[in-house]
């Protein structure tokens, strides 16, 4: 685990001067992650929010060799890139080690791109894919996605009349993801820098397909104040509506355990997408969703092997 | 050169090319009738034949993906697919062409659903002739040996790259054999050399951005330039045709002109129905009849000039399409070549001919039959016939 002078140390590979929105989690959590390979990488992004700001042509944010090509095949265009690495380095017309970093939003990872990380997981290529999850489609101005948590208002699950936001409750990737047996499966968040560039570390030593889910906040999508970003990330953790865990070979580990699990309604009262909860009538959706939230909570501590708080 | 004569399938000459060229990535996924080339080159990946990184995706979205990463990286990739493959891969095609990338692609012709329908049609490639590939259509097993052969030159030729899709028709080409020369693999893989990219994702002394997002301000000259390459790509395609004869003995052109010279009548076709248009050609010239056939080889670039020079003094054309372009006019052939021909003076009598959809068979009778109505159009000076069907029950 390299120190913080150390990481400063590093260059920068997600540059400043790309065209993210005031407090975007995603754009806190790319450079994080990209400041921690210590061997040159090759990313590979979805089409979305942090395609669309950092490479607007003639420029462009990245300054490791960056590919995007569609919507649903981040995973996929890297499987070809790691397969090349591999057939120039055995034919001996490479010489330079590298690692490979695939990235998408949660509309890439979650639905449209689902296939295409399911396939390049279950092939085994050396490579970390990173989703930076902000719940919904979010470069298309705030759609419903399989990531948008229950309740939450979306443009196309909106709080109207009669409907109180999103039905559903969210999908699980990352169990998704434990479930093909990679060699590593974690949850991260920009608000536990240590943490995430713990995890974004062993994920790249290790030799197979990895996968970091990265709770990444949206002041525009959430509805909360662009300064409030790691704040409300902390937050997040601290009531366990997004828990820090990691599974390496299947074995689950609780990397961060709040010491006093927080009540959601702080929480979500901090974001306007959640604001037709606290209407009266409300409240036993705000129930459903503590229920929720404490149920996947006490599962994980069962996988951990740990017991309830 | 020692050649081998050998009884190959189109399926088995496209993975025998594949195998001398053992390009560093293959990323396909399996479609009947193309399957076959992929468990081929499977087994020469188990066999030790070829030393391939082999990526068996999941699906031909993640093929042509995958193969847009690894060309990107510098590698020299390939896959392989049919009709909904290629349906699958649409958006990908764009991209690939968009990104300037030399991808060689065999492209085994079959119909798109629905009806569901695995048989032979030009619809599936067709319907990607606006996506930037260059498309050459063959026929048969020698031409899509050697038209592989010639596709990785052209493809990574300095002022093409571009990908390529070399076409063959379905079961007709793919599943039926014949006797192929095969060259030396030492020949071959001197022939096609290795790749030598300008720019690759696998440079860390020089990271480079590809996929960039384009505004207003740009997106247009992008595609000017892609459109571009098809305009200054021939004299390239020639010069590795005229490399190829060189070496190998095989003359390829952009079309093949046969029995035209003096002819009043013609058919023009794409693909495996070249060999039964002549054999009709033939029957025809016996009984005096000034008949010939213009087998189009290289659709993208489209080959107006080289047309124009095959058909400036034959008076009727009939246009045999084996696709359906929807428009309630003809298939896409007839409209390139009507097109084509319209500054022409006299302007020829030019006539759309659908058949074969969905692996109908055409019969010599069924040309012959075009010949006689194009004889009666010229007489009666009609014009105004755009498309007729053949073999079909109406």
């Amino acid at each position: 685990m390299p120190s913080v002078k150390e990481l400063i140390s590093r260059p920068t590979i997600f540059t400043g001067g790309h065209r993210a929105c005031a407090g975007c989690g995603a754009a806190i959590t790319f450079r994080m992650l990209l400041e921690t390979p210590a061997v040159p990488v090759v990313a590979a992004i979805s089409t979305g929010c942090m395609e669309v700001v950092s490479t607007i042509f003639p420029f462009t944010a990245w300054k490791c060799s960056y590919i995007h090509s569609a919507f649903e095949n981040s995973a996929s265009t890297m499987s070809g890139v790691e397969s090349a690495y591999r057939a120039l380095t055995r034919r001996g017309r490479l010489d330079q080690e590298f690692r490979f970093i695939a990235m998408g939003g949660d509309g890439g990872t979650y639905d449209i791109g689902f296939q295409a990380l399911s396939g390049a997981m279950e092939r085994g290529h050396r490579m970390l894919y990173v989703c930076y999850d902000n719940q919904a489609y979010m470069n298309t101005g705030i759609q419903r996605s399989s990531a948008t948590p229950m309740w939450a208002h979306t443009t196309t699950s909106p709080a109207g009349e009669v409907a109180t936001g999103k039905r559903e409750a969210r999908k699980d990737i990352t169990a998704v993801m434990v479930a093909h047996e990679i060699p590593y499966a974690a949850q991260g968040t920009p608000a536990m820098w240590s943490d995430l560039v713990r995890k974004v570390e062993k994920a790249l030593d290790t030799d197979g397909p990895t996968f970091i889910n990265v709770l990444a906040p949206c002041p525009l999508g959430w509805g909360f104040p662009t300064q409030d970003t790691i704040a409300i990330s902390r937050e997040a953790v601290d009531t366990c509506f997004w828990p820090l865990y990691e599974v390496v070979n299947g074995e689950y580990k609780i990397t961060y355990k709040p010491k006093e699990k927080k009540p959601l309604v702080d929480f979500l009262k901090q974001q306007t997408r959640y604001r037709h909860l606290f209407r009266k009538g409300g409240e036993h959706l705000l129930e459903d969703i503590q229920r929720h939230v404490d149920f996947k909570w006490a599962r994980l501590l069962k996988l951990a092997g740990k017991e309830a708080a | 050169m020692e050649k081998t004569l050998r009884a190959l399938t189109g399926n088995e000459a496209a993975a025998e090319a594949l195998r001398q060229i053992n390009p560093d990535v293959v990323a396909a996924y399996p479609i009947t009738p193309q399957t076959e080339i992929v468990q081929l080159y499977s087994g020469f990946v188990a066999d030790g034949l070829v030393d391939t990184e082999m990526v068996a995706v999941e699906s031909e979205h993640s093929a042509m993906s995958a193969t847009i990463g690894a060309a990107a990286a510098g590698a020299r990739a390939m896959t392989a697919t049919s009709s909904q493959g290629l349906a699958l891969m649409w958006e990908m095609l764009y991209i690939a062409a968009g990104l300037r990338l030399p991808i060689v692609m065999p492209m085994v012709n079959r119909t798109l659903s629905a009806p569901l329908n695995i048989h032979c049609d030009h619809s599936d490639s067709m319907g990607a002739r606006d996506s930037g590939w260059i498309q050459v259509y063959c026929e048969d097993s020698q031409e899509v040996y050697d038209s592989l052969i010639q596709a990785v030159r052209i493809a990574e030729h300095p002022e093409v790259l571009n990908p390529i899709m070399v076409c063959l028709d379905g079961f007709i080409l793919s599943h039926a054999m014949m006797g192929v020369q095969v060259y030396p693999d030492d020949e071959v893989r001197d022939f096609v050399g290795i790749r030598e990219p300008h720019y690759t994702l696998l440079n860390a002394r020089q990271p480079i951005t590809v996929g960039a997002i384009d505004m207003f301000d740009y997106y247009f000259e992008h595609k000017r330039a892609n459109a571009e390459i098809m305009r200054t790509c021939k004299p390239h395609l020639q010069g590795v045709f005229d490399a190829f004869a060189d070496r190998f003995g095989t003359r390829y052109g952009f079309l093949e002109a046969y029995r035209l010279d003096d002819a009043e009548r013609a058919v023009i076709v794409l693909g495996s129905t070249a060999g039964t248009a002549r054999v009709v050609v033939d029957e025809l010239r016996a009984a005096g009849e000034p008949v010939g056939v213009l087998n189009l080889r290289v659709f993208r670039p489209f080959p107006a000039e080289e047309l124009i020079d095959a058909l400036a003094h034959v008076r009727g054309i009939a246009v045999l399409d084996r696709a359906e372009a929807m428009a309630g006019l003809s298939g896409p052939l007839f409209f390139e070549v009507r097109s084509a021909l319209y500054d022409l003076a006299p302007r020829p009598t030019v006539t759309g001919y659908v058949y074969g959809l969905g692996g109908r068979d055409i019969r010599t009778e069924d040309i012959a039959a075009v010949f006689h109505e194009l004889k009666d159009d010229i007489a009666a000076g009609r014009r105004d016939q755009r498309c007729r069907y053949i073999g079909v029950r109406e």
